[in-house]
């Protein structure tokens, strides 16, 4: 038996442990909002977080992932309003949007261990996810625009975190 | 807003928003507001028509919630924002109360539903307006009749209704019921707004209405949908395009945990339309274990006729067909005199292989088959041709398959085809009507594709003394689209040509477009701008090389051979098609061609010094009725390394109703058209596709996207300008633009795409 996390609520998963993550989340669980895109990690669409890093969930089997903590887009936030989810909307990204999801993943990852990326830090960060609409440019906005607004969170609030 | 995509069946409309609370979408009369003409064009021209009746699109609950019923596919051009503008805008609806649900696929009742060649807002803004003003006009009639005053005395303001003599003011929602059951005024009683006036057309502030769910993961497209008691499905296709099985064992495959049936799907006979390939459907519980079982099949093809395809070889066979004569698409003055007598000749052959669409999200669909009907739910561009494949695989009537129609996770053309979405319907009967959904991984749609045509252009030109052109000679040789629908056919469609090979507006006396045979080896189909894409890679390439023959400015050059400003009707060019416009409304414009040139250049500082290794191209081209240029600014390195700095692109499609989705899809299409140009190729050897996945079929990734993208809109001169499309023209002119940036940055003439490897040093 494995055990995980799955957006907080604990997982124990008796299956084939080859199993790969992608395809537990969407046909297991129902979790859809992590797409397919390549099923070889050529692609990012299918980006989730383990332990807080980026990881392509078509090629990280359920056996890799005992005892570590996945978040999906599912349980990036609440409510929908992680800070690269906002500016996401707030500068309608989005074109058809099917990678979108591992596209904010990956932005999110990004910005909590680099606040402030350069424009080759966020190349570096996402070039490992295809956006076929090519909103390519709007993706280096919105991440700039989410490591501003982060900083504004963080001078108001006083908070150190 | 809410962003929630449902599908809103006829019940659902009268029944489903609360009984009795909304109104705008009652008891349906017969629809008689079809126009008589004899001639048809546009949305009218289209099977189904274009449908303007309020009561089909609008509903209005008594909380004044307005819901909005979208019948394009959304695929991320924007247009369920765009579409519920328009609408929202013309009965003066808040933006805040509007929610926009979609329509199931049915023409007979919505109108043409089909989502492609940059049609949505061409064909429907004037509809749209309509549907809008006729929606106000009625609330304002129920609003007057209540207070008992002449309707001319009531406005509408803001979603509510206002008779400023008394004071007196209803919310849209308070008169909704009454406004429901009166006539829908007559098309010559509408009185539209203000354009000055409108709040939303022409925004370019408006969030997607689908924005939040894309961002955190609620956004359902075809492959997210789940139905109680599904099965997963992946198919084992003929490698070779009209292969067929020969013989199977499935036992290996049959015991992998989760694998529940393995089923034989018939291959049609060739040309195969719309229809699947055949070959081995694994059904199982999960995609995984559908994959895993597909692995283990043992399978013997009869590989078929189109076996030898080989690209290389094919390339040499469309070479020589472009080094001979053709049949003449297109013909003034004396060509071969004129190039006999002039000053200088310039020949250059290009060539574009085939490109796949490779939408992020694959084809993917879920079936259901309850006795003689069928229920899909899929990302498809095309209800109406998904209704029609489905019952025809099914052998049941097209009226019994019902399509709800999901977000599409990327067209590009490829989910025009519904092949995919009549697998899944054929295994959910052979699941005994279990919902089956059928899934194609990214290889299955690299093998399995209705692909970009590939083609080879050869054009000569010739100039005079001065430089000026005097004949061109252009020779288009590609495999047909229509190749994979009918038998025997070699030659371009009017269509086809039509996208730039014949329709050149040059101001050169001896001009002839000739279109030798070319046969098609696999299946081939749209991709977005279809083939505007290889003419204006020549076309626009051989511009460039013919200004640099005369010595001549390129850009200066280009206007020169466009000339002055004047409508042609394209007939006159040979081209009877004109994406189906009317050829006075829709006339070949050259003063807007002329104009996306001059706005390019100037937005792009063209003629301004660049340091060393760097240089600028320009392109023009005229699609879906709109105008695009581009200056692409590229720098080469001394190891040939290629990134580009900035592109500029000028763009005309007259009136502007989203002027953010219309960046958008400008944004898109440059890095699209970037993409085509350096890594786009699908080959075939021993009649299959060498491209797997994303590691051998390259798309261009964040890093490579030009840095800068600088749109300019043209200001159009009034909404009721005919419209443009705008999902694909921006694609054209990119290639051409790149190559020839390259050409001024470092001397050198690349011809043949992808450009790849071929700057290296």
């Amino acid at each position: 038996m494995i055990t995980f996390t799955l957006n907080g609520q604990e997982q124990r998963f008796e299956g084939d442990p080859e199993m790969p993550l992608l395809w537990y989340l969407r046909d297991v669980q129902g979790l859809t909002g992590t797409k397919y895109g390549c099923g070889e990690a050529l692609c990012g669409a299918c980006t989730v977080h383990a332990d807080g890093a980026p990881i392509r969930s078509c090629q990280t089997t359920l056996g890799d992932l005992a005892g570590m903590a996945v978040t999906t887009i599912e349980g990036l936030s609440p409510d929908g309003m992680h800070p690269v989810q906002v500016a996401w909307r707030e500068l309608n990204v989005a074109q058809c949007g099917y990678c979108q999801a591992g596209q904010i993943m990956s932005a999110a990852a990004l910005l909590k261990d680099t606040p402030h990326p350069s424009d080759e830090a966020i190349d570096d960060a996402m070039s490992g996810n295809i956006c076929r609409c090519a909103t390519y440019p709007r993706i280096r906005a919105a991440i700039k625009r989410a490591a501003g607004g982060a900083q504004r969170k963080t001078a108001s609030s006083g908070s150190a975190k | 807003m809410s962003g929630t995509i449902t599908n809103l069946s006829r019940r659902a409309v009268l029944m489903g928003l609360g009984a009795g609370t909304f109104v705008l979408a009652g008891g349906l009369g017969p629809a008689a507001r079809a126009e008589d003409s004899p001639k048809k064009y546009g949305g009218d021209a289209m099977p189904g028509g274009v449908k303007d009746d309020p009561r089909l699109f609008v509903a209005v609950a008594a909380d004044g919630t307005v819901t909005i019923l979208c019948h394009r596919a959304e695929m991320g051009q924007g247009v369920r924002t765009s579409w519920a503008m328009v609408i929202a805008d013309e009965m003066d609806a808040d933006w805040a109360k509007v929610r926009v649900d979609q329509a199931p696929g049915d023409e007979a009742r919505y109108g043409n539903q089909n989502t492609d060649g940059s049609r949505s807002m061409r064909h429907h803004f004037q509809a749209l307006r309509r549907i809008g003003a006729a929606a106000r006009q009625m609330l304002a009639q129920a609003a007057a009749s209540q207070w008992g005053v002449p309707v001319a005395e009531v406005t509408a303001d803001h979603h509510s209704l206002m008779h400023a003599a008394s004071g007196r003011r209803l919310g849209y929602g308070e008169v909704a019921a009454a406004a429901a059951a009166l006539p829908v005024p007559a098309r010559e009683a509408l009185v539209f707004k203000d354009p000055a006036k409108f709040r939303y057309i022409g925004r370019a502030d408006i969030g997607l209405v689908d924005g939040f769910d894309i961002t955190t993961g609620r956004a359902t497209y075809g492959i997210d949908v789940r139905r109680e008691n599904m099965l997963y499905a992946v198919v084992a296709r003929p490698p070779v395009h009209g292969g067929k099985l020969v013989h199977y064992e499935v036992d290996e495959a049959l015991k992998v945990p989760g694998v529940v049936k393995v089923v034989v799907l018939n291959t049609a006979p060739l040309p195969s339309g719309f229809l699947p390939k055949g070959g081995l459907a694994v059904v199982a519980e999960n995609t995984w274990a559908a994959l895993k079982g597909r692995e283990k099949l043992k399978i013997t093809w009869d590989d078929g006729p189109n076996v030898r395809y080989d690209s290389a070889a094919y390339r040499a066979e469309l070479e020589a067909a472009a080094r001979a004569p053709g049949q003449v698409a297109r013909n003034q003055g004396d060509v071969d005199t004129a190039l006999k007598a002039a000053a200088k000749r310039v020949t250059a052959e290009y060539y574009i292989p085939h490109l796949a669409q490779a939408p992020m999200e694959p084809p993917a669909a879920v079936a259901q088959v309850t006795g003689d009907a069928c229920e899909i739910w899929g990302s498809t561009q095309a209800p109406q041709t998904t209704r029609e494949t489905v019952a025809k695989v099914l052998s049941i009537p097209a009226v019994k398959v019902t399509v709800h129609q999901t977000l599409v996770g990327g067209g590009f053309g490829r989910k025009s085809k519904p092949d995919y979405i009549a697998e899944a319907a054929l295994l959910s009967r052979a699941m005994d009507g279990r919902p089956v959904k059928l899934t194609f991984t990214r290889t299955d749609d690299l093998h399995h594709g209705f692909l970009h045509t590939v083609s080879v252009e050869r054009l000569e030109g010739g100039l005079d003394a001065k430089g000026k052109p005097v004949a061109w000679l252009h020779r288009t040789v590609a495999p047909a689209i229509n190749a994979t629908f009918a038998p025997g056919v070699k030659h371009e469609g009017a269509s086809e040509l039509g996208m730039g090979a014949v329709n050149t507006p040059w101001i050169v006396p001896n001009l002839r477009v000739e279109n030798p045979e070319a046969e098609s080896h696999t299946r081939i189909g749209w991709f977005r701008s279809v083939s505007n894409i290889p003419h204006a890679f020549a076309v626009q390439s051989f511009v460039a090389e013919l200004a640099a023959a005369a010595g001549r400015d390129p850009k200066d050059f280009l206007l020169d051979l466009i000339g002055p400003g004047r409508q042609i009707n394209p007939a006159d060019m040979a081209d009877g098609w004109n994406y189906n416009e009317d050829p006075v409304a829709y006339a070949y414009d050259t003063g807007r061609l002329r104009g996306v040139v001059e706005r390019a250049a100037k937005e792009a500082g063209w003629g301004k010094p660049l340091p060393k290794g760097q240089g600028r191209g320009i392109a023009a081209h005229r699609s879906f009725a709109s105008y695009a240029a581009a200056v692409v600014q590229v720098a080469v390195d001394a190891q040939g390394k290629l990134t580009i700095p900035r592109v500029d692109i000028a763009f005309d499609c007259g009136p502007v109703i989203n002027p953010d989705r219309v960046r958008a899809q400008l944004e898109g299409a440059v890095i699209q058209g970037v993409s085509l140009a350096t890594l786009g190729e699908i080959s075939f050897k021993a009649g299959q596709v060498q491209q797997d996945n994303f590691d051998s079929y390259e798309v261009t990734r964040i890093e490579a996207a030009p840095k800068d993208i600088r749109v300019h809109l043209m200001p159009a001169a009034q909404y009721d300008a005919p419209l443009g499309g705008v999902g694909e023209p921006g694609v054209p002119p990119i290639a051409p633009a790149l190559l020839n940036a390259i050409h001024a940055a470092t001397g050198k003439r690349i011809r043949s795409l992808p450009i790849r490897d071929q700057l290296r040093a």
